[in-house]
């Protein structure tokens, strides 16, 4: 199986706070892989820094082989890799169809693919993203990183706070996604992880803790709420 | 009444300068963050470039300062993007001395200027129908004003239907509200800093060639006593609204002019702080915050 993403020795601080203490991971090609750990284990930076929305200390983080340490995000997006934030960045002065604009990238952005997962987003298409719903400005966050052919999609807790039917469509959607490109979803809803993720990498404290298949950890309530402090699991 | 139509008009005249020069300050600020002090040496660099480019092309005075104008507006923007490049590229994400820079580079224009050119005014020599009156209401009001109205309403409109029908525009209004957000759709926000940074030059300039109009001279520290009230519009309009600052301009215009003839000359600057601090406490944001349509 080939990587689409690897990551090695990766170092972060955010002002005092050495928030990513030397992670190394592998994500493969093709499929979810998810990033797992409780609140403030360095989930979101690590996305970031990947992004190079925030500096690293040390470490490398190279692209279907090619190393993207050291190229600015506008660069690294170019080399194909989506990001869908954590909370969402929508510009909300913006219509929707605007949003999509903005994130063209190829000559022939994938309309037909955005528009069929989410419906409702051509009909609101002269709407001001600031006035939708957070699900719908989730949807709007997700069409802007599929729209373009990627190498790999980033996606930091996309059914945060979304009502249990959202829930549901915005993993479909994902699913869907799942088919064209790979996925490295950060998400706290683990009945999500374990219908998307094919494999999972587990932060705690800054480091991995745990790496090898989802279906593996989420078989073991013990293991997971050792790791992830919650109940879980495949039951 | 004709005192009222003289006034305003004249305070429009003076709120279109302010518009021209607090629209690039605020669109520089809302997209990335530059408080540029030397923006008001952009103001004459403008000024001069116009007038110096109009003495060596000689011919009539309408085509001094049209061609010396448009030059004039040219020298702006180039010495914007080279401030851009030089001294504030380097400096992103450090405010601080982004703010020390733009002092010092406001200071070393304004001294080089002056060390060339002396610090006495320079009489702007205009057309004939420029000191002419059209009487408006019973008032006669001097056709300059209505060249310094038309061009900053040409302006607005211009940079109003840029930032809504072109690529870059909707690059700049998004970057307003989230320059993070831009890059990481893969966009290469540093370009927009710089162009951003030439256009709000060469609108610096153009009111500065403008401000030639409307006092009939120009000064090295035309563009400092500029730059303050231009300050003020863009606090009060709202940073990185082009509407808000519109609207602020015009109000900062009129009630100045309306102060200094109703209460007593000299009050118009007072009355502006005033109104600064009323929309601070009302609204913080000022009137359109943080949206660049």
């Amino acid at each position: 199986m080939t990587t689409a993403l690897a990551v090695r020795d990766l170092h972060v601080h955010l002002g005092q706070s050495h928030v990513l203490q030397g992670i190394s991971f592998d994500v493969p090609t093709g499929g979810v892989t998810a990033l797992l750990g409780r609140n403030g284990v360095g989930k979101t930076t690590t996305l970031r820094a990947l992004m190079g929305l925030v500096p690293r200390s040390r470490g490398e983080v190279s692209l279907g082989g090619a190393d993207v340490t050291r190229l600015p995000t506008h660069t690294v997006v170019r080399r194909g890799v989506g990001y869908v934030p954590e909370d969402r960045d929508v510009f909300a002065g913006l219509t929707v169809e605007e949003n999509l604009r903005l994130a063209e990238r190829d000559a022939d952005p994938r309309y037909e693919l955005v528009y069929d997962l989410f419906p409702e987003l051509r009909q609101r298409a002269a709407q001001r993203a600031g006035t939708l719903s957070g699900g719908q400005q989730q949807m709007v966050a997700i069409a802007r990183a599929l729209l373009n052919e990627n190498q790999v999609l980033l996606v930091d807790e996309p059914t945060k706070g979304l009502a249990p039917l959202l829930v549901t469509e915005v993993a479909a959607a994902l699913g869907r996604a799942a088919e064209l490109t790979t996925v490295l979803l950060v998400e706290q809803n683990l009945p999500v992880v374990q219908r998307l993720a094919r494999d999972v990498v587990v932060l705690d404290a800054g480091q991995v803790v745990h790496a090898g298949p989802a279906a593996e950890l989420l078989a073991d309530p013990d293991h997971v709420r050792r790791l992830l402090g919650v109940h879980g699991g495949a039951h | 009444m004709s005192t009222f139509v003289l006034l305003t008009i004249t305070g429009l005249g003076l709120g279109a300068m302010y518009f021209l020069v607090a629209s690039g300050l605020s669109l520089i600020y809302g997209l990335m963050g530059v408080l540029n002090f030397a923006h008001g040496a952009l103001i004459t660099v403008g000024a001069y470039a116009a007038w110096w480019f109009g003495e060596q092309i000689g011919g009539g005075y309408g085509t001094r300062l049209l061609v010396g104008g448009a030059l004039g507006m040219v020298a702006g923007a180039i010495v914007a993007a080279l401030i851009e490049l030089v001294f504030i590229r380097p400096l992103y994400r450090r405010p601080i001395e982004q703010v020390l820079v733009t002092v010092g580079l406001a200071l070393a224009i304004g001294a080089l200027v002056q060390g060339i050119w002396g610090h006495d005014p320079k009489p702007i020599l205009l057309p004939d129908w420029m000191f002419d009156t059209t009487t408006i209401l019973g008032a006669n009001v001097p056709n300059d004003r209505f060249v310094e109205i038309g061009i900053a309403a040409a302006v607005l409109v211009g940079l109003v239907a840029f930032l809504r029908y072109t690529r870059f525009g909707l690059v700049i209004r998004a970057g307003v509200e989230n320059r993070g957000m831009v890059t990481a759709l893969g966009i290469d926000v540093r370009r927009a800093f710089t162009i951003v940074f030439a256009l709000g030059g060469a609108l610096a300039a153009l009111a500065g060639v403008l401000s030639g109009v409307y006092f009939s001279s120009i000064d090295p520290a035309r563009g400092t006593s500029l730059l303050i009230f231009a300050f003020i519009v863009v606090v009060i309009g709202g940073f990185g609204s082009i509407g808000g600052t519109a609207v602020a301009a015009v109000a900062v215009g009129l009630i100045q002019q309306y102060a200094n003839y109703w209460a007593s000359a000299g009050t118009g600057d007072l009355a502006v702080v005033l109104l600064l601090a009323a929309v601070l406490l009302v609204r913080p944001g000022g009137l359109a915050p943080k949206v660049a349509h």
